[in-house]
């Protein structure tokens, strides 16, 4: 007992240390599991509206650049009305089919980035609502531009969302045109403007400036939401057959998003898990 | 004790730098200094160990918060607050009867530059490779803590030559 406190006594600076790294590397480790990580994120009530406060003064300087993005894109929404106006008066005699209740599969929320990382290795975005405000885990988020990543963690006010620039992330996407290869978006890491897409097969005709568009095959992404262009294809005989996307989105740059709600998930989900 | 809440308040006022300035801030689109380390530089050498340790680690835990990142602050700086120690009579020559006299302003400039330099490169190579985690590539860990570290010590040194007085 004696020696037990005296070494206690010796040792005690080395013992407090080894405890408190010990949460330390828990931590860490906890945060490399999705939706595991603990209480201690920045979804949190304190640094959740600290950088809200931060980022509404960034928002007023960026006030020209947002409103340009969206004039652009209320372009392209007039576009698909005219054009959608234009399909349907040729062909009004069709049967009507009561499709909006009973066929809508994705419903559509906007929502604001307060943080934003691409330096990381895993990066991760922080969006200003939560789930007073209906958002759920495993949600896609992604702008006119492309896609950005999944919410991996609600708060009340806030979520945590997985860009696409991190080491977990796994999207499934496939090539625009042609056949439906599809494979797993992944990142190396290095630089945030490419993301790489793997394990697409070998018999696939790649070629350099191909579009990427998200595959649809995961419960998360609606079907054809833009990734970006093929910038190189790697050796055709490597185990991954991995080709290099360049991303349309700016990861730098990302201020509106929108949040997409899967409503036939759980009935995808059922369905597989039987 | 005064001191002691003043190098606190320090540690406060460079945690706020860090998540709301530091972190914005990055030379060549990369490379990301962290500049809240100089706290561990500057606090006073004294009896209060586990004062220090403790706040060394709730510093780097406050960072881990912001930055969404586990604990990897907080393991790297807990680790460098704990060596200081070995490394301040390594460098500086110092039995525990000059603790209380120790000031890092004091001592001679490339004396300061060793203390600084092995410390940043630990903590910045302890932080890189928890936030890789994996083996792959390594060569990119050591190249951030490479770039990292000469960013964390440009400013820190740029920082000491404007605020602190020569005496």
């Amino acid at each position: 007992m004696q020696q037990l406190i005296s070494f206690i006594q010796k040792y005690k600076y080395l013992l407090f240390f080894i405890i408190l790294q010990t949460i330390g590397i828990h931590l860490t480790i906890k945060n490399h599991s999705f939706h595991k990580s603990t209480f201690l994120n920045s979804t949190n009530f304190i640094s959740g509206n600290l950088y809200e406060k931060f980022a509404n003064i960034r928002d007023y300087i960026h006030l020209k650049d947002q409103n340009q993005q969206l004039v652009t894109e209320n372009i392209q929404l007039k576009n698909k009305i005219a054009f959608l106006n234009a399909i349907e008066q040729t062909a009004s005699e069709t049967v009507i089919t009561d499709s909006i209740n009973f066929n809508q599969r994705y419903s559509y929320s906007t929502a604001k980035i307060v943080k934003n990382q691409y330096t990381k290795s895993n990066n991760i975005l922080l969006i200003n609502k939560g789930e007073a405000a209906g958002i759920e885990n495993e949600m896609a988020v992604f702008n006119n531009k492309g896609i950005i990543g999944v919410t991996e963690k609600t708060g009340k006010k806030y979520t945590r969302v997985q860009s696409i620039l991190n080491k977990n992330s796994g999207i499934s996407a496939r090539l625009k045109k042609g056949a439906n290869y599809f494979g797993p978006l992944v990142w190396d890491g290095k630089d945030y403007r490419k993301v790489q897409l793997t394990d697409i097969p070998r018999q696939a005709n790649v070629k350099i400036g191909d579009t990427i568009v998200t595959s649809g095959m995961s419960t998360i992404f609606p079907e054809g939401i833009l990734v970006g262009t093929v910038l190189t294809v790697g050796d055709k005989n490597s185990r991954e057959n991995k080709i290099s996307v360049q991303l349309f989105n700016d990861m730098s740059n990302l201020r509106h998003v929108y949040v997409v709600k899967s409503l036939h998930k759980l009935e995808i989900k059922t369905l597989l898990n039987e | 004790m005064n001191r002691t809440i003043y190098y606190t308040f320090i540690g406060v006022l460079l945690a706020f730098l860090q998540v709301f300035v530091f972190d914005n801030i990055l030379f060549f689109e990369y490379i990301n200094p962290f500049l809240y380390i100089a706290f561990v530089f500057l606090f006073p050498v004294r009896e209060l160990r586990f004062y220090f340790l403790f706040l060394a680690f709730s510093l780097g835990l406050f960072i881990d918060i912001f930055a969404d990142s586990g604990g990897i602050h907080a393991f790297s700086t807990l680790t460098i607050a704990y060596v200081r120690l070995f490394f301040i009579k390594l460098y500086f020559r110092k039995t525990p009867v000059d603790y209380p006299f120790f000031s890092l302003q004091k001592e001679p400039f490339g004396k300061i530059f060793n203390f600084t330099v092995t410390l940043t490169v630990i903590h910045h190579f302890i932080l890189f490779s928890l936030d890789n985690f994996s083996f792959q590539n390594f060569s990119s860990v050591i190249l951030n803590t490479l770039y990292s570290s000469i960013f964390t010590l440009l400013l820190f040194f740029l920082g000491g030559f404007i605020f602190i007085k020569k005496q």
